[in-house]
């Protein structure tokens, strides 16, 4: 598997929102304007591929080797919400401009399936070290990519005028599935 | 059973259904809706998830310090979730094969961590078990009624029974995953529409 092909088919192909479904509930909930969703998609970025780094290291060198791959899910979810409260707090120390950046988007992560979502989808397709952080950044890029479109298309929304039924989350719905639609457009690419 | 037990058992069904109302969970939603059963499936495998935690937390709730307390929680559903996936592994296996991921991602779903935290960490043992009885039957309904539209328009089939003939050929697209996102939207539409002319 070619880095390349990991990076196309994760954003475009096979989009971790737009059709695999995780992290759908930052994808509603930070949507309503574009420089939200940049920070939001930033964050996930960070937090993601960190979090690749440390559960295949973590499983490949704790877990496998102990006969323990059954507690992955325990030890992935903890290691992850550590790892986001340890970045928070080397954030506000380190780098101020960024955490005023990242720092409200943090503490939501921790309950973004994408991110327990990717770790647990690296190990079950046995990636290497390096392709697993490919393979996270790849789909963290997605999530951006999916999340600021449809920003975009939900700014330009609130200024038309909607039926009062469809208002709020079935607009917000049905824009997602024509979102995915126009990406199923790809789907055969990287084959 | 007194009004409190019943409201306590009935506000997940209709009022403040998970799917519906509060948008949670949306993820498996939206994932595992492929066909009744698969919802259907899902629901269950929550609805237990949600009943054992909410026990689990309300008993240990007095021992758990406050500032630890959401760490504690998302241990203890984890745990709770690693059964339920090995259950479904061994008894199960086809299903555990169609809901694939989503069973570990249980953990994230928000409706757990969301009744342990505003529910089971407040209330006794029998309460927090009707609250988990009355919103996973809620998220299972809609799950299951979901999977249903989807199956029924995408497949032309219900539970597994196919009543197209085999050359009529049906919308594909809802199985797709465009049909989950715009199949939600309506079905919150409708759902919408009838409370309010209640």
């Amino acid at each position: 598997m070619s880095y390349i092909t990991i990076f196309i088919a994760a954003i475009f192909v096979n989009n971790i929102v737009l059709s695999q479904f995780l992290g759908i509930c930052p994808f509603l909930g930070v949507s309503k304007k574009i420089s939200t969703s940049v920070g939001m998609g930033l964050a996930v970025m960070f937090v993601m591929t960190l979090s690749a780094i440390a559960t295949f290291l973590i499983y490949h060198q704790l877990l496998k080797p102990n006969g323990l791959e059954f507690m992955m899910t325990v030890v992935f979810i903890l290691v992850i919400a550590s790892l986001v409260q340890m970045v928070e707090i080397a954030l506000k120390k380190t780098s101020p401009a960024l955490y005023q950046a990242l720092g409200i988007f943090l503490p939501l992560i921790t309950t973004n399936c994408a991110v327990l979502g990717i770790a647990l989808l690296a190990v079950q397709k046995e990636l290497t070290l390096l392709e697993s952080v490919c393979y996270a950044l790849a789909n963290a890029c997605g999530f951006t990519l999916a999340i600021v479109l449809f920003a975009g298309m939900r700014e330009r929304l609130s200024k038309s005028r909607l039926p009062q039924i469809v208002q709020g989350t079935p607009i917000a719905l049905i824009t997602a599935g024509l979102l995915s639609m126009a990406f199923m457009g790809f789907s055969g690419i990287g084959h | 059973m007194n009004s409190i037990s019943r409201q306590n058992l009935t506000r997940g069904l209709i009022r403040e259904n998970p799917i519906f109302v509060m948008m949670l969970g949306m993820c498996p939603t939206l994932g595992v809706s492929t066909s009744a059963l698969n919802g259907l499936g899902m629901g269950v495998a929550t609805l237990f998830v949600l009943i054992l935690s909410n026990i689990a937390v309300s008993l240990v709730k007095s021992l758990i310090p406050d500032a630890v307390r959401i760490p504690c929680y998302i241990v203890i559903i984890a745990s709770f979730v690693t059964v339920i996936d090995l259950l479904i592994k061994a008894y199960t296996p086809a299903l555990h094969g169609a809901l694939g991921i989503y069973i570990p991602l249980i953990v994230v779903n928000c409706i757990i961590l969301g009744r342990a935290e505003a529910f089971a960490s407040k209330n006794t043992i029998w309460q927090s078990i009707l609250d988990a009885v009355g919103m996973g039957m809620g998220f299972t309904i809609g799950l299951t009624i979901l999977g249903a539209l989807r199956e029924i328009l995408g497949a032309g089939a219900i539970f597994g029974y196919r009543f197209l003939s085999a050359d009529a050929s049906p919308a594909l697209l809802f199985i797709m995953p465009p049909g989950a996102f715009i199949a939600l939207a309506f079905l919150i539409i409708i759902f919408n529409k009838l409370r309010g002319n209640k």
